[in-house]
Formats: C-alpha cells, sequence, structure tokens
C-alpha cells in the first residue's frame, strides 16, 4: 500500500459514482481538481476513445487543457483523473498502467450490472513497474455513504 | 537559442516543480532531447523502450499539434513556446475478468437439483451472481477443512448451509468444555466426543443433502497430499506454524487454493493463498517464528466469536472461489481487530524467490514441519536433564506437608491466578520475572508454575541463568496439581 491519501470532499465520491453509473456499460472519466491531495470537484469528461468505450476511456489533449483551465477557474490545481471499470473490479489494468502518468491519482470505481461499488485510488511508482494502492478518504463523517448501502 | 517549454502538472516533481523550464535546440526533438538531459527523471515518462514518443504524450508548438507538422523535426523559431500535453487514457483488462488467472475451474458436470434443494437454496438462487449455475458448482465443489475447532466450526456449518457439496474434516481430538466458548458446532453434551463425529451430525443435521467425510488423524507429510488431492478448496483452521506450514506447502504441491485463517486474542488474519498467480504463505512469512515466541490461543487466550468472524471470512473465500465469483482476497491479507471493530488490508506480492511457489523453488515436496518450525522431539537424555529440575504435583503435596521450605512462584497472569492457585504462591508473571527477579532469595528453594509447566520452564532456565542454584520446575503445571493433588479447584 502507498502511503499516498487522497481525500474526497463531501458530494464528490458520489458524482463520480452517478457518472460511472450514467455511462454504464461504458466507461466514463473525468478530472479531480483540489489542493494538497484533497479533492475538491470531480470535472466530468468525454470520453473519446475510439477502441470501444466499454473498456477504454481516453481523455483527449485539448480536453486534458479545459480540465486545467477548469481547476483555475476553481482556484485547485490537477490532482488526477477518475474512470469507471465497468463489470471489472475496480484494480487498475496493465493498459491503466502503460498509459499512466506519474503523480497523478487514479480514482477507479467498479460499476457491476450499473450499480457503481468499489471506489479505489492508485499511483503510478516512480519506475513506472507497477501502481501503488493509496488511501482514499471522504470529508468528514466518511462512513454515511457506506451505512446507507448497507442499511436494507 | 532557448525555447519556453511548458510542464504539465504530473511532471513538474521532474522539473523543480517549474510549470515552465527552458531548452536549446532548433527543433522539437532536438528541445526534447535538452529537456531529458537537463531533467532526467523525464525520460522514462515521456519516451517509450523504443526510445519513441509515448503514445499519450501530446507536444505542441504554440497551438499545434507537431503530429499535423513534422512531428519531432517540426523547427522551432525564436518566441516558439512548446507544450507537453497529457492525453490520459484507460481501461478496464479487455478479456473477461482473469482469463487464464481464475483460481478455481470446476472442469466437471454439474449436478441438478431437486426441488428440495432448489427451495432450500432459493436465496442464493434468486441473486444472478449465484443462481441456478453457481448453486450446481457449489454442489459440485468440496472443502476439506483442516481442524474442526475455532476456524473449523462456524467455515463447516456454513458451507454445509450454502450447499457445498463435499465437506471434508481433519482432526483427532475430543471436544473439551474449554472448546464450547467459540467451538459453536459442538454442544454441551458433546463432550468427552470426538470432535468429528460431533460435528459431523451437527453439519447433517443443517444439511442432509451433503456429503461429509471425515478423516481422524494429525495431518502429516505422508498423508497431506492425499487427504487434500480430491478437494477443491483447502479451509486452513489449524493453529500452530508446523500444520500451517505443511497445509500451505501441500496446498502449493497440489495448485489447490488455502482458505487461510489465524486468530489470536481479539485479532484474527485471512487470506487465500497458493492460487496459481497468487502468493502463498510462505510468501508473506518465508520463515517461522522462534518456537514459544508467539503463544498459541490455549496460552493467550481467544474471544469466542472471533473465530466465528475469521471462520466466515473463509468460507465466505471458499463459496466464491467454487462459484467463481467476485473479488478473491488472493495477494491481499485482510486484519481484523475486534477491540477497535477496524479491518485493514496489506498487499502481499508473490515472491518470485519463494522457496515453494516462487520461480526456482528448492521445496518440491514435503519436509519434516516440526524440524523447520525449530521444534525438535525432545532427545532421552536432555529428558533425564530436565528431569533433575522437575518437581511433580505429588512430590510438592509431600514435601509442602512434610514441612520443607520451598517458595512458590506462580508465573502466569493474575488474570489466571484469579481464577486457581496454589496456597501459599507468589504471583510474578513470566514477562515481569526479569527486572523482579530479586524479590525472591537466590539460597531458597524455589519451585516455578504455570498452566501446563511451559512458561514456568522458561522462567526456571532465567532464574538459573542469573545465579539461582535451587530452582525446580512443577511438571503439568497447576493443571496436573488439581488433577493429582487439589481437585477441588475449576481448571480452565
Amino acid at each position: 500500500m502507498s502511503d499516498q491519501r487522497l481525500r474526497l470532499a463531501v458530494g464528490v465520491d458520489d458524482v463520480i459514482r452517478r457518472h460511472g453509473e450514467e455511462t454504464y456499460p461504458h466507461e466514463c472519466c473525468g478530472a479531480l481538481v483540489g489542493v494538497d491531495a484533497r479533492v475538491t470537484a470531480a470535472v466530468a469528461l468525454p470520453n473519446t476513445t475510439e477502441e470501444g468505450p466499454r473498456r477504454r476511456f481516453l481523455v483527449r489533449a485539448s480536453d486534458y487543457r479545459l480540465a486545467e483551465k477548469r481547476a483555475g477557474e476553481l482556484r485547485g490545481e490537477l490532482l488526477g483523473f477518475y474512470h469507471s471499470h465497468p463489470d471489472h473490479p475496480a484494480r487498475p489494468s496493465q493498459f491503466d498502467l502503460e498509459h499512466a502518468w506519474p503523480t497523478f491519482a487514479y480514482v477507479i470505481v467498479s460499476v457491476a450490472s450499473g450499480a457503481a461499488r468499489d471506489m479505489t485510488v492508485w499511483y503510478l511508482k516512480e519506475d513506472r513497474s507497477n501502481f501503488e494502492e493509496g488511501e482514499l478518504h471522504g470529508d468528514e463523517n466518511p462512513d454515511s455513504n457506506t451505512a446507507q448501502t448497507v442499511h436494507r | 537559442m532557448a525555447t519556453r517549454i511548458l510542464i504539465p502538472t504530473p511532471l513538474r516533481p521532474y522539473t523543480d516543480k517549474k510549470d515552465a523550464v527552458e531548452a536549446e535546440g532548433t527543433t522539437v526533438g532536438e528541445l526534447l532531447a535538452d529537456l531529458t538531459r537537463k531533467h532526467a527523471g523525464l525520460k522514462a515518462h515521456l519516451y517509450n523502450e523504443e526510445g519513441r514518443l509515448r503514445s499519450f504524450v501530446n507536444v505542441y508548438l504554440n497551438d499545434e499539434d507537431i503530429r499535423y507538422m513534422q512531428k519531432e523535426k517540426t523547427p522551432v523559431s525564436p518566441g516558439d513556446t512548446i507544450s507537453i500535453i497529457p492525453s490520459v487514457a484507460g481501461g478496464a483488462p479487455t478479456s473477461t475478468p482473469d482469463a487464464g488467472t481464475v483460481p478455481l475451474q470446476l472442469d466437471r458436470e454439474l449436478p441438478q437439483l431437486n426441488n428440495d434443494e432448489i427451495k432450500r437454496y432459493s436465496r442464493h438462487l434468486i441473486m444472478p451472481e449465484v443462481g441456478l449455475e453457481g448453486q450446481r458448482k457449489l454442489k459440485a465443489g468440496s472443502v476439506l477443512c483442516v481442524g474442526a475447532g475455532g476456524l473449523g466450526s462456524p467455515a463447516a456449518m456454513y458451507l454445509a448451509a450454502a450447499g457445498v457439496g463435499t465437506i471434508g474434516l481433519v482432526d483427532f481430538d475430543v471436544v473439551d468444555f474449554s472448546n464450547l466458548q467459540r467451538q459453536i458446532i459442538h454442544g454441551t453434551p458433546d463432550v468427552g466426543r470426538s470432535k468429528l463425529a460431533s460435528a459431523k451430525d451437527r453439519l447433517h443435521a443443517i444439511n442432509p443433502n451433503i456429503e461429509i467425510q471425515t478423516y481422524e488423524t494429525m495431518l502429516s507429510s505422508e498423508n497431506a497430499l492425499q487427504l487434500f488431492e480430491p478437494y477443491d478448496v483447502i479451509l486452513d483452521g489449524t493453529d500452530n506454524f508446523p500444520t500451517r506450514y505443511l497445509t500451505n506447502d501441500a496446498c502449493v504441491l497440489l495448485g489447490k487454493p488455502n482458505a487461510y485463517g489465524s486468530i489470536f486474542r481479539f485479532e484474527g488474519q485471512a487470506s487465500v493463498f497458493a492460487t496459481r498467480k497468487g502468493p502463498c504463505y510462505r510468501c508473506l512469512y518465508p520463515e517461522p517464528p522462534p518456537p514459544g515466541l508467539v503463544p498459541s490461543c490455549a496460552e493467550g487466550g481467544v474471544l469466542g466469536v472471533l473465530p466465528g468472524i475469521i471462520g466466515v471470512i473463509q468460507a465466505t473465500e471458499a463459496l466464491k472461489l467454487i462459484a467463481g465469483i467476485g473479488e478473491p482476497l488472493i495477494g491481499r491479507f485482510l486484519l481484523y481487530d475486534a477491540l477497535k471493530m477496524r479491518f485493514r488490508e496489506l498487499k502481499v506480492p508473490k515472491d518470485p524467490e519463494c522457496p515453494v511457489c516462487g520461480l526456482h523453488p528448492t521445496i518440491t515436496k514435503l519436509i519434516d514441519y516440526e524440524q523447520f518450525c525449530g521444534i525438535h522431539p525432545a532427545a532421552p537424555e536432555q529428558t533425564t536433564v530436565n528431569a533433575q529440575g522437575d518437581i511433580t504435583s505429588v512430590e510438592l503435596k509431600q514435601r509442602l506437608d512434610r514441612g520443607d521450605k520451598l517458595t512458590l512462584v506462580d508465573v502466569r497472569e493474575p488474570n489466571e491466578f484469579q481464577i486457581n492457585r496454589i496456597p501459599g504462591t507468589v504471583l510474578i508473571p513470566l514477562g515481569e520475572i526479569p527486572r523482579r527477579y530479586a524479590e525472591l532469595n537466590k539460597d531458597d528453594e524455589i519451585v516455578v508454575h504455570c498452566k501446563m509447566g511451559g512458561r514456568s520452564a522458561k522462567a526456571a532456565d532465567f532464574l538459573r541463568s542469573v545465579g539461582f542454584s535451587r530452582v525446580l520446575n512443577l511438571k503439568g503445571g497447576i493443571l496436573d496439581w488439581i488433577d493429582k493433588v487439589d481437585p477441588t479447584q475449576p481448571k480452565y
């Protein structure tokens, strides 16, 4: 486990999950904007992959610039990106590894049969050999979502 | 001529946090070469192993992608700005989940369910993740529980209820009163019965549709492979290191997943070891701890519900493996703390140097696990030496009755001392002896005791090492004293 931590401000978690559910069975993607490893906004971006959006996502350069601009407007910086794994575990794939950028937080949400499940965060190792899992936290009351999902 | 290059956020750690740096060159290629000379850490992220720009690295000259110009040969003029802009790409694995790495493949014909079974398993059948096919896999599947104790009890009960077609149990013990606090497969009327007979009755009461195989034997290097062979999953509910390493190695050698669990006091651990692509117990713990360092549950105690939690996690993993669903606990080591009520998860990578599951294994058959764990059967002369420092409870009683001046030292913990004690004993727990031995007189004759004689033997060795010449260890501890001398006291 990497010692890197990422905090999600209230609501960010839901935005990512909902985005993943909306685009299911396709992958969603977006940028994480914030300050000091605390994400204050998730900026949804179009998935422009030409390799089949069920298994791939691509944030093209122009959208990256857009995200950077949006980060500036929100007085934050780009902390990383999120994407969904429809019907696959929230663990990075070899493809994710080959296309990863250093220092960025990669949040992955697993969406099983249309319902968002696990969410994890990963960081590329310095030597690009692998990802290391980081700790993902919510702001304040981190258990409220969990309590809701198990209350049945 | 220096040209300004804009650096994106993720690469700034390699440019002293600067968002723009300068480099020299007349083409984009030359500029980037100069850039990676000045900031060497950038190279691996910009270029692939063949030395070409990575596909997700976009280079813009002013506002134009160089791909649509002359690529890296694009000439640079004074006043131009170069921007490195990431494309961010990724995705789920393209194949079906874990193709080729499915930890368990049931390649046999799946039995049908009868109407009773369909009713019994209806809460499984209505979940698409299990469904009729998953339930038929469970019926076709088999799990061997090594040990019908704390972990094996709840695990076997849930596996039986869930409809695992064949459950095997290995144990050689009889049910004792002290088991009932956690081994819920056994009941009060079962005390004194063989654990296997008791467990079999209970499992059949839960589900008469399944087969229960019992093996009244101690798992050994001689019988492990044969015992494990017919089963799909091995559930390690052992309570000692030699059997744990034996179970692990036999699982690796046979290619059978090991649903592992262990418990101590308030803490538990669980993982799935020995799958084809995953790590094994030795990848995590190549060597056993020195003998005696890690106390057993009999010595250290265990919270009664703890094996329930861990054993049921093991059963969950066994069910998932057989049904082929979910994300197995492979490469992950789950730690549970009942007092804090917290779960933690550690990563366990497969060790390529692992002596049993690595690339060049040195252990290719089962070994002597007692010896591997440093537990040597006592040699005859050793017993005589020990016997000189031992005293039996009957001898102790005779000498006390005779009025011999003996100092009795109980080296157990205070909570054990509250349960029972030998009259006139001083309590100095084993861990406190090194700083409290001065409370004792070196010339007195001292008799140390604990519950069964193990801890007091260590205390006796220590006292002798600091100059006490007349130290005796009460053989069999207070349990033997109660059996032979004072049956009115409770045993624990």
